[in-house]
């Protein structure tokens, strides 16, 4: 049995070097420092520089309905060790006003917005603070705990309606869709002009320069997506090109929205479990793990041997076919069609089909639970395991190697190309493959390790030159040291319970906060949970690996190639379910 | 030499392109049926698949492991004078626990004693909210709703199963998941055991 590691360490004192504006969090549950308003930028400047903590992954706000509101930065240093959270209180009462870090860290740019879309946080400085997941002209902060949607039943489930007295009704009928809809003052739907496209394209505008060497040129605005097969989904990037170079760009995302957040408020602990499948609904064991990780740090329970083993057996079998999908999706990207994303889809398949015999799902798994996994892995799935891992897997690997790293025309679109340097990496707080591409070697499960990860022996794949093709060649690394930890993990895996406590289906979940992390094949995957006892969280964050790092989209893509902006976002390996939520 | 890197690719596809001719071969030559059999499927969906690994859905189907779920379903027994023991005993465990609450119980009250009848009235689940995570299954401590296999459920308008839809019998049940039936099976006539014995010796106390 390994036990969790306390919430945070704290390894520096930020209360002794600014005493009277730094406070150390005492609510019961809480760690970290509290931080007065405005020092807030003085604070977050020490913190990056004189205490070293440069990668600033997670900033979100909660609302503690009915006085205060508050916001929460995760800030991590790239050479390991456990991070720093810092937070600054203020009341509720509109305008909220926070100030905004984006000169320190430009990462936070679209973190902030969210927290401003969502819950009505305005950081003051903020250059561009739009709304990013709501469109403008939406009336409301959702997260808000005042808020209520359409159709909105009850603050949390279970709802009473179901059961004893479960007389079904359709919710459209009982809850017509007009009646539960705030509208802003004075709407009205025949003159509403959507103002979000004038502020988009008004955010564009600073790129433009008016002539170059007596010759003016126009400026042309392209919105590429949301519907273009390139975007992985319903991704639009709204640029505005000189020639064939992009100028400017900004990203819109949204399309997808479903809110996930309010959605896990109203849920209990166990009932988010299969929606964070959704998330990234290629990783869904993954997202299990980072969920189930912040609960468990909440409940400070223990987790089986046998079930931390079979958690990186899946974490890192998932991490392979998300590897494998990537070189598929990118090859499509890059024009070659289909032939290599099903050489790419036949290995997954057989992953996925462990998957199935395990989870009983291939995509939605649900496998996790709080303190161990859901079912054990049977002998007969452990053989085929076992025959991926040790005949089928490397072999295939090494084919897609052949069949594509030396063809002189993918060499051709992507040597050379600049994607990002190391420094700008961790400024716009870019996790996971991009980053260890730009040469920093910057792994959750080796710098800050969850689970049983600090057991194995595998090497961080870093890959020196920022340039697209080390973005490949890095993923084909990620899956070979993938294959190393799961050798390991399946010839130590002890026999044993597969979780530490007896099935529930209502946790005790104690006050108190948490933030559990884990490095999912696309980045920094983190799930803040606050609880105050009850039996649904109070807050409930997803910070998305696509979504943080499409913060870096911006700075990468000016002066590049259009054509070669297809390319840098299919490294991004973006999926729409997890950037949305 | 330039051009190499593309040939080299191109061998690869050819490889595949010619591997699919000769496991055909090699199954013909051995006198058995690689496509449209259950042992072809599995072939196909096994490590040692090589060449096209395509399944010709319908006609072909993949063979669904035994933990595959799907959509809920109620269990009953039949008994032996043709009636059926429905095991469900609305206590609502899957209706609290469902997390998009697609699952509607209605329980009855006897009008006599006035106390819940161990029997669900309605039992309604809304497929098209459903989301196949399989908790009811999981949670419920009389076995009595159980993940089905059947996938094919393409129907115009909404899928909103009540009891007579939903209901499906023990001997389908155990079609579709031997071993779990055989463990639940074990448990339960452990219990009863259990249960006899306990009595047996509350029995021998008792003068």
């Amino acid at each position: 049995m390994t036990t969790p590691a306390p919430a945070s360490t704290q390894t520096v004192d930020l209360t002794a070097r600014f005493p009277g504006v730094v406070q150390a969090d005492a609510r019961p549950g809480y760690a970290g420092f509290i931080v007065e308003k405005d020092a807030l930028i003085e604070v977050a400047a020490a913190i990056r520089d004189e205490f070293g903590y440069d990668l600033l992954t997670a900033v979100t706000g909660v609302d503690y309905a009915p006085d205060k509101m508050e916001v929460v930065y995760h800030a991590y240093r790239t050479s390991g060790g456990p991070g720093l959270v810092f937070k600054v209180q203020v009341p509720r009462v509109d305008p909220v006003e926070v100030p905004s870090l984006i000169h320190l860290w430009p990462g936070v740019d679209l973190q902030e917005r969210e927290a401003w879309d969502l819950l009505g946080i305005k950081f003051t400085g903020h250059p561009d603070l739009r709304r990013i997941l709501m469109w403008e002209g939406f009336e409301g902060h959702p997260l808000r705990k005042d808020w209520k949607e359409g159709f909105y039943e009850e603050d949390t489930k279970p709802f009473k309606s179901r059961w004893p007295h479960g007389q079904f009704y359709m919710a459209e009928d009982k809850n017509p869709f007009k009646d539960n809809l705030t509208f802003p003052q004075n709407f009205d739907p025949e003159k509403w002009i959507p103002e979000g496209d004038a502020l988009l394209y008004g955010a564009l505008a600073r790129y433009t320069v008016k002539s170059e060497g007596g010759i003016s040129t126009d400026r042309i605005v392209i919105n590429m997506g949301p519907h273009h097969p390139s975007t992985h989904g319903v991704f639009r990037a709204v640029m505005t090109l000189d020639g064939e170079t992009i100028v400017g760009l900004k990203p819109v995302l949204g399309y997808l929205h479903r809110n996930h957040d309010k959605i896990g408020e109203r849920n209990t602990y166990l009932q988010n479990m299969p929606y964070t499948d959704r998330l990234d609904y290629f990783n869904s064991m993954t997202n299990n793990f980072g969920y189930a990780l912040a609960v468990e740090k909440l409940m400070k329970i223990p987790v089986a041997e046998r079930a931390e083993y079979i958690r990186v057996i899946v974490s890192e079998l998932t991490r392979i076919q998300n590897h494998l999908i990537f070189i598929g999706t990118l090859l499509n990207d890059l024009g070659a069609m289909y032939t290599p994303s099903l050489y790419a889809f036949e290995e997954r398949e057989l992953i996925l089909d462990v998957f199935e015999a395990i989870s009983g799902a291939r995509m939605m798994c649900n496998y996790f639970r709080f303190g161990g996994v859901v079912r054990d892995i049977e002998e007969a799935e452990m053989q085929k395991i076992k025959d991926l891992v040790y005949e089928r897997i490397p072999p295939k690997t090494d084919e897609l190697d052949r069949m594509l790293t030396e063809n002189e025309v993918l060499v051709s679109r992507m040597k050379g190309i600049r994607m990002i340097n190391a420094e700008d990496a961790i400024a716009y707080s870019v996790t996971g493959p991009v980053l260890r591409a730009a040469g920093v070697p910057y792994d959750i499960r080796r710098a800050d390790p969850y689970g049983i990860y600090d057991r194995f022996d595998f090497d961080v794949a870093v890959r020196y030159n920022g340039d697209l093709m080390d973005n490949y060649l890095i993923r084909i690394d990620e899956i070979r040291q993938s294959l190393r930890i799961l050798d390991q993990a399946i010839k130590q895996i002890p026999q044993g319970p597969i979780n530490s406590q007896k099935p529930q289906y209502q946790v005790r979940v104690p006050a108190g906060e948490a933030y559990g992390r884990i490095e999912s094949p696309k980045g920094e995957l983190g799930f803040y949970v606050v609880s105050n006892g009850k039996p649904n969280p109070w807050r409930y964050h997803v910070r998305p690996a696509s979504y943080v790092n499409l913060t870096a989209l911006e700075k990468i893509t000016v002066g590049q190639k259009i054509a070669d902006f297809v390319v840098i976002l299919a490294m991004f390996d973006i999926v729409m379910g997890e950037c949305d939520r | 030499m330039y051009g190499k890197g593309i040939l080299k690719g191109l061998g690869v596809t050819w490889k595949r392109f010619w591997d699919t001719y000769t496991e055909d071969l090699a199954w013909l030559l051995r006198g058995r049926k690689r496509y449209y059999t259950e042992e072809g499927v599995r072939h196909r969906a096994s490590k040692d698949q090589k060449g096209i690994f395509t399944v010709q859905y319908p006609e072909e189907k993949l063979i669904l492991p035994e933990e595959a779920r799907y959509l809920p379903f109620l269990v009953y027994n039949d008994l032996p004078d043709g009636k059926r023991e429905i095991l469900c005993t609305s206590c609502g465990i899957c209706a609290k626990v469902c997390p998009p609450q697609c699952i509607w119980i209605v329980r009855s009250n006897d009008p006599q004693t006035g106390r819940p009848i161990p029997e669900p009235t309605e039992f309604y689940i809304d497929a098209d909210i459903c989301m196949n995570c399989g908790y009811c299954a999981e949670y419920c401590p009389f076995d009595a709703i159980k993940m089905d296999h059947d996938f094919e459920i393409a129907s115009y308008g909404r899928n909103v199963y009540n009891m007579e839809q939903l209901l499906k019998s023990s001997e389908y049940y155990k079609s579709i998941r031997p071993v779990n039936y055989a463990r639940e099976e074990a448990a339960r006539l452990a219990e009863a055991e259990a249960k006899k014995a306990k009595e047996a010796a509350k029995a021998a106390a008792a003068p």
